[in-house]
């Protein structure tokens, strides 16, 4: 068995986020791609309080929930590419915008692309307000995480990767060059990085996926 | 320079009550601020423009918010009584068990103490499921984190300082003891703690406000 395994799904930015962490700091893994609608017995086993993805195993022990998995890749490989920085003020920072990424952002882009109609203003104000939050911690930087990428980009991945395609398969337009100029380049340079475009689900096949599971036939 | 260290923070506020809690275990001195959060000060909004919320820790003038982020920098910033342990593995469960209390054991308390009917037994089964998990993990251990109480016992501290609270608003029990007897056991080893036990809110007054709480949200309903 290999001494690191992960669990994970091709499509899915939590999963990524973690082959982007392994992918960094060169470590060499097993990946095993899950069937969420037949889970197998191994994933239960090791996550049974979430059966969830992605599951990092290193030497047996399980840990799961991505941002947990972060932090430990980034301690348990601690001798390249580090993913937090030194300084105490600086981690919390970092920690913070990883946590308001996944707990308000996500949900509220994801909203405003897929809600009905009638929601879909209402969930578009909030996104917006968000991507400026955004874009105003940015500032001059090249990543979030300054010269590098850091915690905070490779949390922000479904902003850098999936959104650009959510929007061109449900033509709602959020994270635009001429709204957020800093941001909309930073998710260029996300995308072409080396340790995240080979972790990257195929873009075509991500489209196809989004268009056909929520129903959208007509192309752009 | 001499250090200053600053809360803002509400008396009845159980995320709060972490970053207090984490602060007098490593005797670090500091100032509350306490907050009106019907009125939120300018020096708040300043401080936490992102959600405007407490608690928030302002270290020589640089805030921090979010109570598990800020568990975080104090463990980092005075390594006296370290809340984590030191390997990896042992602090991502911790980190795991943290993350556990606020993004499912949390709702689903709040679920049983807002819901009625039907409503609030499906909730109650959620609540069982996830005691289940605590109560697993308590298997041979007398704290989360072990002989001393550690992040994950802060936490998830907010389950003993708060449910009994809830308990005697709504008349029912919530963690029974014959079916969560570690659980409970814990509950009453952690509020038995001195750091833990002078900080706790006067609970008559905790009461009253959260029966005030409840009212509001089930005439709202």
């Amino acid at each position: 068995m290999a001494q690191v395994q992960l669990f994970g799904l091709w499509g899915s930015p939590f999963s990524c986020r973690v082959e982007i962490a392994l992918k960094l700091k060169g470590v060499e893994y097993e990946y095993i791609e899950e069937d969420l609608s037949n889970k197998s017995p191994l994933l239960l086993q090791y996550n049974p309080i979430h059966k969830k993805v992605p599951v990092l195993v290193h030497k047996r022990k399980p840990i799961a929930e991505s941002l947990v998995i972060l932090e430990y890749i980034d301690e348990t490989w601690n001798e390249r590419n580090p993913i937090l920085p030194h300084d105490p003020y600086e981690r919390a920072t970092a920690r913070f915008w990883a946590k308001f990424i996944d707990e308000k952002c996500i949900f509220a882009l994801w909203k405003a692309c897929w809600s009905e109609e009638k929601e879909r203003e209402e969930a578009a104000r909030e996104a917006c307000e968000h991507l400026q939050t955004l874009e105003d911690v940015l500032k001059d930087k090249r990543f979030f995480g300054g010269d590098m990428i850091g915690l905070v980009d490779i949390v922000a991945n479904f902003m850098g990767f999936w959104l650009g395609i959510i929007e061109e398969a449900t033509g709602v337009k959020l994270l635009t060059e001429e709204k957020y100029p800093k941001l909309y380049k930073w998710s260029e340079e996300f995308v072409n990085c080396s340790a995240i475009k080979e972790n990257l689900p195929p873009r075509d096949k991500l489209l196809a996926y989004m268009r056909a599971r929520y129903g959208v036939s007509i192309t752009y | 320079m001499a250090e200053e260290v600053k809360l803002l923070t509400t008396w009845s506020s159980p995320f709060a009550l972490r970053v207090v809690w984490a602060l007098k275990l490593k005797g670090v001195q500091f100032d509350s601020i306490e907050e009106d959060l019907s009125n939120k000060s300018p020096l708040l909004l300043q401080y936490n423009p992102v959600h405007k919320k407490i608690p928030v820790l302002v270290h020589n003038g640089k805030p921090i918010s979010e109570s598990l982020v800020i568990l975080e920098y104090v463990d980092e910033t005075w390594r006296q009584y370290p809340l984590l342990p030191d390997g990896p593995y042992d602090r991502a469960r911790a980190h795991f068990w943290a993350k556990f209390s606020d993004d499912k054991v949390s709702p689903s308390i709040w679920g049983v103490f807002i819901k009625q009917g039907k409503e609030r037994e499906e909730a109650f089964d959620q609540i069982f499921e996830n005691l289940k998990f605590l109560e697993e993990e308590l298997k041979g251990k007398r704290f989360f984190g072990g002989e001393k109480i550690g992040f994950a016992d802060l936490a998830l501290g907010w389950i003993a300082e708060r449910v009994c609270v809830l308990e005697e608003i709504i008349g029912v029990k919530i963690v029974e003891e014959e079916k969560f007897p570690l659980v409970s056991a814990w509950m009453q080893e952690f509020v038995k703690v001195p750091i833990i036990k002078e900080s706790l809110p006067p609970h008559e007054k905790l009461v009253t406000k959260i029966r005030g709480i409840r009212e509001k949200f089930l005439g709202a309903a």
